[in-house]
């Protein structure tokens, strides 16, 4: 379980987040869903030690990320960001090899060459093994950074838009992925989704956030309804059920 | 061995025969070894002029691919981010106020002040909106330009602007035994970076994912800045910075081989190595018997050379 409480977060005097305080149940898939601008990222950024926390507490299966040996962490929770700015000139292979990185630090056995060889196969890089980072398109970098972020095999793993410069056969894959990974394989994924279907359809929870504070949560029947998904985004949103599950119509 | 790396040993192979053999004094192979003169010739300056050469240069190739990876940008090296000008300011400042230091002392201060140099520099770039990579490069020339210029008013006020210049440019024709031997520190120095490999590679791959595989962030951006200080310092004190060998012979090894410093360096720092002592073993023949300092004949080929990785044909995949 990832402990959040009371998490407050400003940045240059603007509250970003207020006074947060959630619970992220283990094992499953939990989506982080809100408008631009909710705090969505910052949570994440906070979960995973990225940002320094100021004010409340986050603790990853009773570690306290504040507290904890960065090293330590990296071998329970990896976290895959939205990239800004220019890419490394590594090989693919490579790439997804750092994964490895926090397991071995410099000395790969065979089982990290394994791990490696999942991760690759998993999101279809085995062919761009050896191509340059700089020489691919958007999604075949997200990918190779999400492969990277699996290769740590850690039991939480943070996904903040993964599924942004993916066409929908790779979405698919990706989610198809991540789920068969947080039944079979016993990890917890937690993820920022901008498309509310793709929550919908893969996600066990799903929490709401609205300028910077928690709107809802919990499962993804309850918290996707028309009335609730129109107050927190600010527009009329339609909700049919479609093959048993909701399935929200906001682009006309 | 991988094949840059031997092609890169056997060039180098080659022009340490060449260095060996070329200078005003012509000798031939057997005289170098076998007369009393040429063995002198050899030990006391030949070949320290031509270790001198690779060391500076490999440590230079080794300083510029760190600063690049830590700046998490390819257009930087210690002579154009103001590193090369805080380390001479230093050294200024120990020359005018206490002459008496021994020259270990002279290069510690150098290093110090070449650390402050470049810490202060990646303050201010971490001010700059990461989508403008270009805007990296011309910071660090403004900045560099302003330690430099208050640097060379200081020089004048004291009348050591000649010293400048021998800091400045790298040359390599004074190098005599007993007077280079702080540059196999600094070849130690960018030698021990190698076991920080791994850890500059990851931190190249930005600060979120660095500290997402557990690196330890901030510590290996201090061990990154002191390498880079120590070896500039220790190069400027003793043959003077050459221009463009961090920036030239990092971004062609890349091309080949991309940014996984494990398998690049040590050809970053063969091919750092050879291309100064090329350069060295030109401005020796040029105008034969006169010579021209390395860093020039460097500096004019080297900046052709960033052009054309500005300008040129992009990266393909194989």
């Amino acid at each position: 379980m990832i402990a959040i409480r009371n998490l407050s977060h400003r940045i240059g005097g603007a509250p970003i987040l207020t006074d947060v305080t959630l619970d992220l149940p283990k094992d499953g898939i939990t989506a982080i869903i809100g408008p631009n601008g909710a705090g969505k990222s910052t949570l994440m950024g906070l979960m995973a030690r990225l940002l320094p926390i100021q004010e409340g507490k986050v603790e990853v299966d009773g570690l306290c990320v504040t507290r904890t040996r960065t090293d330590l962490l990296a071998k329970r929770l990896a976290i895959v960001t939205q990239r800004v700015g220019v890419a490394s000139r590594l090989r693919v292979g490579d790439l997804v090899g750092f994964g490895r990185w926090p397991h071995h630090h410099g000395r790969p056995r065979p089982e990290d060459h394994e791990a490696v060889e999942r991760a690759l196969e998993a999101f279809d890089l085995v062919e761009l093994r050896d191509r340059f980072l700089d020489e691919l398109s958007g999604g075949q970098n997200q990918r190779a950074f999400i492969a990277m972020g699996l290769a740590q095999e850690t039991d939480w793993l943070l996904l903040d838009e993964p599924l942004n410069n993916l066409d929908m056969y790779h979405a698919r894959a990706l989610m198809a992925r991540i789920h068969a990974l947080s039944r079979a394989g016993g990890r917890s994924v937690v993820m920022v989704v901008h498309d509310i279907n793709y929550a919908a359809a893969w996600a066990d929870h799903v929490v709401a956030l609205k300028d910077g504070r928690l709107a809802d949560q919990g499962a993804p029947r309850d918290v996707l309804t028309a009335p609730k998904l129109s107050e927190l985004f600010g527009m009329e949103i339609g909700v049919e059920e479609i093959n048993g599950r909701p399935t929200v119509l906001h682009h006309a | 061995m991988s094949r840059p790396l031997l092609l890169t040993c056997l060039a180098l192979l080659g022009l340490v025969a060449a260095s060996i053999l070329v200078g005003a004094a012509s000798m031939s192979p057997v005289q170098l070894l076998s007369d009393p003169e040429g063995l002198k010739l050899l030990l006391l300056s030949r070949l320290p002029r031509t270790a001198a050469a690779m060391l500076s240069g490999a440590s230079m190739a080794v300083a510029g691919v760190i600063m690049q990876l830590l700046v998490r940008n390819r257009f930087v090296e210690p002579g154009t981010t103001g590193t090369v000008e805080a380390a001479m300011l230093g050294l200024l400042a120990v020359t005018m106020l206490a002459p008496g230091v021994p020259i270990l002392g002279k290069m510690g201060i150098s290093a110090g002040a070449a650390l402050i140099g470049m810490a202060g520099f990646l303050a201010l770039i971490r001010r700059l909106p990461p989508e403008e990579p270009l805007m990296v490069p011309l910071v660090g020339i403004i900045y560099s330009g302003i330690i430099g210029a208050g640097t060379t008013f200081i020089a004048y006020q004291a009348d050591l602007l000649q010293y400048l210049g021998t800091w400045m440019n790298g040359e390599f024709s004074g190098v005599l035994a007993g007077r280079y031997e702080l540059l196999w520190l600094a070849g130690l120095v960018a030698g021990l970076a190698y076991l920080f490999a791994d850890r500059f590679t990851i931190a190249g791959l930005g600060e979120t994912a660095s500290i997402g595989l557990g690196l330890n962030y901030v510590q290996t951006l201090w061990i990154g800045m002191i390498t880079v200080s120590v070896v500039t310092a220790m190069v400027v004190v003793t043959v003077g910075a050459v221009p463009f060998v961090g920036l030239v012979v990092p971004n062609i090894v890349a091309r080949i081989m991309g940014d996984n410093l494990r398998a690049s360096l040590p050809v970053m720092a063969g091919m750092g190595a050879g291309l100064v002592l090329a350069s060295d073993v030109l401005g020796r023949i040029i105008r034969f018997p006169y010579e021209i300092p390395a860093g020039t004949i460097f500096g004019a080929v080297g900046a052709a050379v960033f052009l054309w990785l500005l300008l040129g044909p992009k990266p393909r995949a194989r």
